[in-house]
Parts: structure tokens; sequence; C-alpha cells
């Protein structure tokens, strides 16, 4: 492409500054800031301050009290660590939600490898097929998918049914953690199979025959050739179901009863929820986002080293 | 072998039963006539007649298909000038250029949603179909660059020194040579955008107003409610669209593949 397509890409960049480094920006900035009352000397006043300003200015002004306060008051944005440092209070939440996700995406890898791999050595039509009803349930609204194990899992729902014709249970099985973790691999096991299929459907069959051939065993041919030649499938699928899985709220929510919080719950609650604070939810936000952009960046750097080992 | 196919074969039964059991349950319990979700107690159509004269749901719907189709079209713009600039580019603004526009794909949508609420607030843009619009093309348009770049870069650069010879301008030259050549990555992209606008719940959650509620938006209420069999009945028509969609491409796919390797002599 020459040298003056190079304007075409100007509203773009413009775009891309409004629209996405521009909000990271307030999400630093508002995870660093506070907002503190002053009065018309700079000087900070405490809450009990600020209640018996006001009430002195209802005693001597009466109705115009408000109109004088503006003049009294101020609010103020300072800089601040105490968000940041105030996200260390909920690092049980966090640590919960890695592991809870963490165990997830092993569940997934685990179920799903085994699909990608039979489904790369069917035929190529009927390959075509497994793979559109890999997704279908994918393009589904994610949340009719957790509602539908929301009616399954419920105390008399339809699986406690199930125990009690045999004469068991009931047991609790909604507003778990397992419940929780159910959710997460059932709304995210498509995205672990699709990247571990496409990377699989270039493992050569010759390969493998070949392999086989020269006298190793099945569990030699998966160890020494199947798996080193689809282990970055395993890293992208890996970061696509641990990524949605250790940031989601609403399965936590739909599932795990309010009681099971995750980290996304938490930031849904400082924005939008009943503990209004945008401020430590900008920085639980920052904190998210630096530890899964650092978890990207080690499974990308596998994910590279393994393609140039498989390639040389 | 055979032991090993029967295995095989119930790995994937296994797994598919997982998948698709709960979808069953929804759709069997679409049917029930009771408003419970534990007894049946007889067969009706009354979730879907209620469904569709439930107007909350028709205008979600609607509003879902607009912010879609609206922010699709703008990304899809965006995205294709913004893949033809940056593939002129130089190697390392073009690297710089590509890692920002990852951001919204890699960060979790929460982050994106609440970063995205946050620059609203700041400018003061009322939430409504603006802000949900705005959002939505956000998220799609990395999608489009990502799918045009790759098909620029097989495209045969001599194409465009040869139309340039025969006397077309630069316009022309985008016209006629460039646009039909990356078009399927643009339909790609522009397809991709559709189904992520559609699915999309976290980034509305955060972006939508009052007037214009996206049919997650509505789901989600509907579930905080517990019990609404129309859910049901809903989630039995978005799985026969997704479906008809699905089998007409994999039909026409099919096909082409058999087209191909006849004439391949296959």
């Amino acid at each position: 492409m020459n040298k003056k397509s190079r304007i075409l890409a100007f509203p773009y960049l413009l775009w891309m500054a409004v629209f996405i480094i521009i909000p990271l920006i307030l999400i630093a900035v508002f995870a660093c800031t506070t907002t503190i009352t002053v009065d018309a000397d700079g000087n900070r006043l405490s809450e009990e301050d600020v209640l018996s300003i006001k009430e002195e200015y209802a005693e001597v002004y009466g109705e115009e009290a408000d109109a004088e306060l503006e003049n009294a008051i101020f609010e103020k944005k300072v800089f601040t660590w105490d968000n940041l440092l105030g996200v260390s209070a909920y690092m049980p939440t966090l640590i919960n939600s890695i592991w809870l996700a963490l165990i997830a995406t092993v569940i997934c890898l685990l179920l799903g490898y085994p699909v990608a791999y039979i489904i790369s050595r069917m035929h190529y039509s009927k390959q075509k097929m497994m793979v559109m009803l890999t997704m279908l349930p994918m393009w589904m609204n994610f949340l009719l998918r957790t509602y539908a194990w929301m009616t399954i899992l419920e105390n008399n729902g339809l699986l406690n049914k199930l125990f009690g014709l045999v004469g068991l249970g009931p047991f609790q099985f909604i507003n778990t953690q397992g419940a929780v973790v159910l959710g997460m691999v059932y709304n995210y096991l498509p995205f672990m199979i699709l990247p571990l299929y496409s990377i699989m459907t270039k493992i050569d069959d010759r390969t493998i025959e070949a392999a086989r051939d020269l006298g190793a065993g099945s569990a030699n041919v998966f160890l020494r050739i199947v798996l080193p030649l689809s282990t970055p499938g395993i890293a992208s699928g890996i970061s696509m179901v641990f990524v949605p899985a250790v940031s989601t709220f609403i399965i936590s929510k739909m599932l795990g009863g309010g009681t099971n919080m995750l980290i996304g719950d938490l930031i849904d609650l400082q924005f939008l929820g009943n503990a209004y604070n945008p401020n430590l939810g900008a920085a639980i936000s920052l904190v998210l986002m630096v530890f899964i952009l650092l978890c990207m960046s080690i499974t990308n750097s596998i994910d590279d080293e393994e393609m140039e080992a498989v390639i040389v | 072998m055979k032991k090993k196919n029967f295995a095989s074969r119930a790995w994937l039964a296994l797994v598919f039963t997982f998948l698709y059991a709960p979808i069953g349950v929804l759709i069997a319990y679409s049917f029930n006539s009771s408003k419970s979700r534990t007894v049946w107690t007889g067969f009706t159509l009354d979730w879907y007649k209620k469904l569709f004269h439930n107007e909350e749901i028709i205008k979600s719907l609607g509003v879902t298909l607009v912010v879609a189709l609206v922010a699709s079209v703008l990304a899809t713009v965006l995205g294709t000038a913004a893949a033809i600039g940056i593939s002129g580019m130089k190697k390392g603004t073009r690297s710089a250029i590509m890692n920002i526009t990852y951001m919204p794909i890699l960060n979790p949508e929460i982050v994106t949603g609440v970063s995205l609420m946050l620059l609203f607030v700041f400018a003061g843009i009322d939430f409504g179909y603006v802000t949900l619009i705005l959002a939505h093309v956000c998220f799609c348009t990395p999608y489009v660059i990502l799918n045009v770049l790759p098909k620029i870069r097989q495209m045969d650069m001599s194409l465009c020194e040869a139309a340039m010879d025969l006397g077309c301008n630069q316009r022309q030259v985008y016209g006629k040579v460039i646009i039909p050549e990356i078009m399927p990555g643009i339909l790609t992209g522009f397809l991709m955008s559709l189904t992520y606008s559609i699915d999309d719940f976290v980034i509305s959650y955060f972006t939508y107003g009052a007037e214009s509620q996206t049919l997650s938006i509505t789901i989600y209420a509907m579930t905080r409610r517990k019990v609404s069999p129309e859910i049901n009945a809903l989630s039995t028509i978005i799985f026969l669209v997704v479906l008809t969609i699905l089998l007409v491409m994999n039909i026409s796919d099919v096909r082409k593949y058999k087209k191909l390797a006849r004439r391949d002599g296959i």
C-alpha cells in the first residue's frame, strides 16, 4: 500500500485516541484521585466540619443557605494512593476469582482437548458440522445459557428431582462456588475447543503415521507429536477462557446467589450498585487490567516461542 | 481400533450432551403450561403468545437490531479505512497502533465497559442510543481491522500499479481494485461485528440509557425476577434462528467444497 493511503487511517487514529486511550487514562486518573471538601482558603474539611458549617449557615441565612454555601464549601479532586492501596482489602475476592477461573480453565482444557482432537481427525464435511455444533450454544445469548442452569440447579430444580427419584438429596447446588465454576465451564468451553481445533487441523496425519512407523506408541505420539504441535492452541484457548471467566460478574450473580462475590461483582457494585464509589471501582479495574495484560503477555510469549520451535 | 472409536464417540456424546442439555430443558419448559419451572402440567403455546405481546421485549429487540446495524456499518467503514491506511505505514508505527487496537479485545469486557462509562460521564453525554452505538463501534472496529488487514497483505500490489498505469486515479484504485479484492475480509468483519453487537451484554450494561435497552439488558432484568417462562419461549426462538443461519451457512459451505473438489478432480 502506498504512502498516500495513510490519510485513510487518520479518522481511526482520532477515534483510537478518544475511545481507547482517553478512557484508559480516565480509569488511571479515577483510581488515583479522591474527592474532598475544602473551605474557601483550601483547607480540608472533615464530614463533621461540613455538617456544622451547614447547620450554622442554615441558622444564619435561612432559605438562602444553599446559595451561600456554594461560596464556602468546595469539592476538590486530589491525588491519592488510598484507592489503590484499598484494593488490598479485596485481595481475598481477587484470589477467589482467580482460583475459580483457574479451575474452570483446567476443566475446559480437560473436556475440550479430546473433543478438538477427535473433531480434527474426522472427514472434512463432518468436521464442519461438528464445529457448527460447538459454536451453536455460543451464539445463544449467554444470559439465557446461564439462566438455563438456574432452572436445572435450583433447590427444587431438575437435578434434585432426578436425585429424588433414586432417593437421594436434595442437595444444595445453586448459590455454591461449584455452580459458579460450572457456569464458567459451560459458557466458555467452546472458546477452548475452537482454537484447539483450528491448530489441530494443521497437524498433518502423515506426521502421526510417521511417528507410528518409527515405533511410537499412542502415549509417545501424544506427548511428542500432538501435544507440542498444539501448544499455541492451548495457550490461546487458556487465555480465551481465563480472561472472561476471571472478570465475569453475571455468572456469579445468577448462579452464585450474590454471596460468592467475584472481582467483577465488586467493580459492578462500585459503579452501578449500592456501594457507589467510582474511584475505588476504577482502582480495582486498573488492578484487574494490569493482572490480565501481564498474564496475556506471558501466554503470548509461550505462544511465540513454541511457534518458532515448531517452524524451525 | 474399534475400542478407540467407541471411546471417542462416547466422549463427544458426553460433551455435547453437557452443551445441549440445558438448552433442551429451556425448550421443553417453553411448552409447559405451568408457570413453575419444576412441574410439568401440560402442553401450551401461551408463553409464545405472551412473548409476542410483550412490548418491552419487542421494543428492545428493535433497539438491539438498530444499534447492531448502525454500529456495524460505522465500524466496517472506520475499520476498513483504518486497515488500508495502517498497511501503508512503517513497521514501528504499525505495530504500535495495532497494540492499541487490540486493547478493547484483550481487556476484560467489564474494564472496557467501565472505561467507556467514565468517558461518557466525563464528556457529559446523556446515556442512550448515542453512547450505546459509540461503545459498540468501539469493540467492533478491532474485529473489522483484524479481518481486513490479512486480505490487504495477501493482495498483489502490482494490481494497483497496473490500474494506475491504465489511467486510474487514486480514488478509482480504491473503488475498482482494492475494495473488491478485500471484500471477503470486509464482509467477515461486518458479520462478526453484527453478531458481537447483538450478543453483547457487559458493555451495553455500562453504556445503555433508559430509552435504549437492548434485548440482553431486558433478558437480564427478566432473569432477576426469577420466574418468567417467556424467557424459555424467547430462548427457543433464538435457538431456532441461530440453528437455521448456521445450517444454511454450513450447507452452502459443503456445496462450495464439493464443487471445488470436483473441479480439482479430488
